[in-house]
């Protein structure tokens, strides 16, 4: 396939100093960024056709081009969004262009609000999650496993591999992170161990997460891949939602992921990074703190009542102090735990899923969807069928095995 | 004088400043000085992530950072200015500042400064514009140092 050509609409990026860095994180996924030629008359028309009325003229652009793009004007393989982080207005308008796109075009779309600390290494996995839907839906259409294959997923927190054979789960292995290399190694021995199956026998190899890159070329991988992609398949595989609609949450160690999925393929995501009291640090800061398991902490919650404590921030150091207050005043157990699951909740909720088409079923992943409070309190905030697949911890390596599948016949 | 001129990159507005004997300051000068300083390769202004941090002097952190990296083009122009056109509500193709918050921080840097400033609408018919030309005419035969 030729090189995929990403449109690009955007305010302040080169005035942020960062236009460089997005272009660069394109051409590592093998894509090339555009603009949308458009005149000045169409630029002056565009609020009117758009809807929606802007004070900046850089806004009024970006809605230009978003029509140009629409209306077939400018040919484009999938559309990246980006404004300035803390632009009120740009945040409307960043918004309402991911879903005039991702409704009118059926084009893949990403946004993201960059400051001049935005690199190209932050933009990489969401380039590389946008490249992946336009250039490998053939890929993307699998829905079985079949023959012997493997996945790993190198996690920030945990790494963790799976064996399937045809369509089943054999084995797997989940380790803590350390030595991202020597972590594989040994969830993937497990795994093999677990499935009685020899390494040589394996047909196939899929990785995903932050260590991917550094796998891939030590295992000699098929498929690379960012956990975007890989999460989505995994997540409606387990579920067994793979037609349809489905909204894909997944707390991680280090970031947190929400997913609009449709048949499988990811449409609009977001992907949350800059507060630690929205992820499974959190939680696990908070088990230590009550002196229990992490895998503990979820039945404990479900025994508590949030609403008995008081959190006065987001913020990791001070929501921890906040339950440490509570604890000095007598608080329950189960009360703080569940306090902390509704504040990771309520997090993603106002942080992350304002940002994607939320619509039912809601998946949970990854290892933090076994903390049961955490589903429970994403329920309680969207009222709305939340699942948890069987092994939605593995939803990584379980998303890339399957995958990787699709290599044995290629 | 220097005269800083809104939009700052009003081609009419250069254009009169300077038929009447004064320098007008655009942003287009700066934005040349970036694009010809060699050893930089920050495409497409050659603005780099370190020139939002030179914004800091007028606006916060907390202030999107493509305001502050606009603002560091501006620090000379506003340093500069001994006198200040600036016209309000005029269509992009007169003069198009990009980011409306950019725009107000600037006017109100100006206005701040306690130089002759002359505030105009945009014309909208021919009587009016003939009045507008005739103003910022005015305005800078006044100014010591134009052309009379």
């Amino acid at each position: 396939m030729n090189e995929i050509e990403v449109a690009q609409i955007s305010c302040g990026s080169e005035y942020t100093g960062v236009q460089g860095e997005i272009e660069s994180a394109a051409e590592q996924v093998g894509a090339k960024i555009i603009f949308p030629d458009i005149d000045l008359d169409e630029v002056e028309e565009a609020e009117a056709k758009f809807g929606l009325k802007v004070t900046s003229p850089d806004l009024k652009l970006m809605l230009a081009r978003a029509i140009s793009v629409v209306e077939g004007h400018t040919t484009a393989d999938a559309v990246f969004i980006g404004t300035c982080f803390r632009c009120a207005e740009g945040a409307l308008v960043r918004n309402e262009i991911r879903r005039y796109i991702h409704e009118k075009s059926g084009l893949p779309v990403i946004s993201y609000s960059y400051t001049e600390r935005t690199t190209a290494e932050t933009l990489l996995t969401r380039m590389e999650a946008l490249t992946t839907v336009a250039k490998r839906r053939s890929l993307l259409a699998r829905e079985v496993q079949t023959g012997l294959t493997a996945g790993i997923d190198s996690g920030s927190t945990t790494t963790k591999a799976v064996v399937m054979k045809d369509d089943e789960i054999l084995g797997f292995g989940w380790v803590g992170t350390t030595d991202v290399q020597k972590s594989a190694e040994n969830a993937l021995s497990k795994a093999l161990s677990e499935s009685g199956i020899e390494r040589d026998a394996i047909q196939s190899i899929g990785v995903t997460g932050y260590g991917r890159f550094l796998l891939g070329e030590s295992f000699n991988a098929d498929l690379v891949q960012e956990e975007i992609t890989v999460n989505s398949k995994g997540a409606v595989y387990l579920a067994d939602r793979q037609k349809g609609v489905a909204t894909v949450i997944d707390v991680g160690g280090m970031d947190n992921k929400a997913i609009s999925v449709q048949d499988g393929i990811p449409g609009i995501f977001t992907m949350g990074g800059i507060c630690a009291g929205a992820s499974g640090r959190f939680l696990e800061m908070t088990a230590k703190r009550l002196g229990v398991d992490i895998t503990e902490l979820g039945k404990l919650a479900l025994a508590g009542d949030a609403s008995k404590i008081s959190m006065n921030s987001y913020c990791i150091v001070f929501g921890i102090q906040s339950l440490v207050n509570s604890l000095s005043k007598g608080a329950r157990h189960e009360d703080v735990a569940a306090a902390a699951c509704y504040s990771v909740a309520e997090q993603v909720f106002e942080q992350q899923l304002q940002e994607v088409e939320v619509k039912e079923p809601i998946i949970m992943v990854g290892g933090t969807s076994l903390i049961e409070g955490l589903p429970h309190a994403m329920h309680e905030l969207l009222q709305a069928e939340v699942i948890v697949p069987p092994y939605s911890q593995l939803i990584g390596a379980v998303g890339s095995a399957l995958l990787a599948s699709g290599f044995i016949e290629e | 004088m220097n005269i800083f001129i809104y939009p700052s990159n009003s081609l009419i507005l250069y254009d009169l400043v300077e038929r009447f004997g004064h320098k007008p300051l655009a942003v287009m000068q700066e934005i040349r000085k970036k694009v010809t300083t060699a050893g930089i390769d920050s495409p497409p202004l050659n603005i780099t992530p370190e020139d939002p941090k030179h914004g800091l002097k007028y606006a916060a952190v907390e202030v999107p950072a493509g305001v502050r990296g606009r603002m560091s083009l501006f620090d000379q122009l506003i340093g500069d200015a001994e006198a200040a056109i600036l016209v309000e509500d005029a269509p992009i193709g007169f003069g198009c500042m990009g980011c409306q918050r950019t725009s107000e921080l600037i006017g109100f840097l100006i206005r701040a400064k306690r130089v002759p400033i002359l505030e105009l609408n945009y014309p909208t018919s021919d009587d009016e514009a003939r009045n507008f030309v005739y103003q910022i005419s005015e305005f800078l035969n006044k100014l010591q140092g134009g052309e009379t």
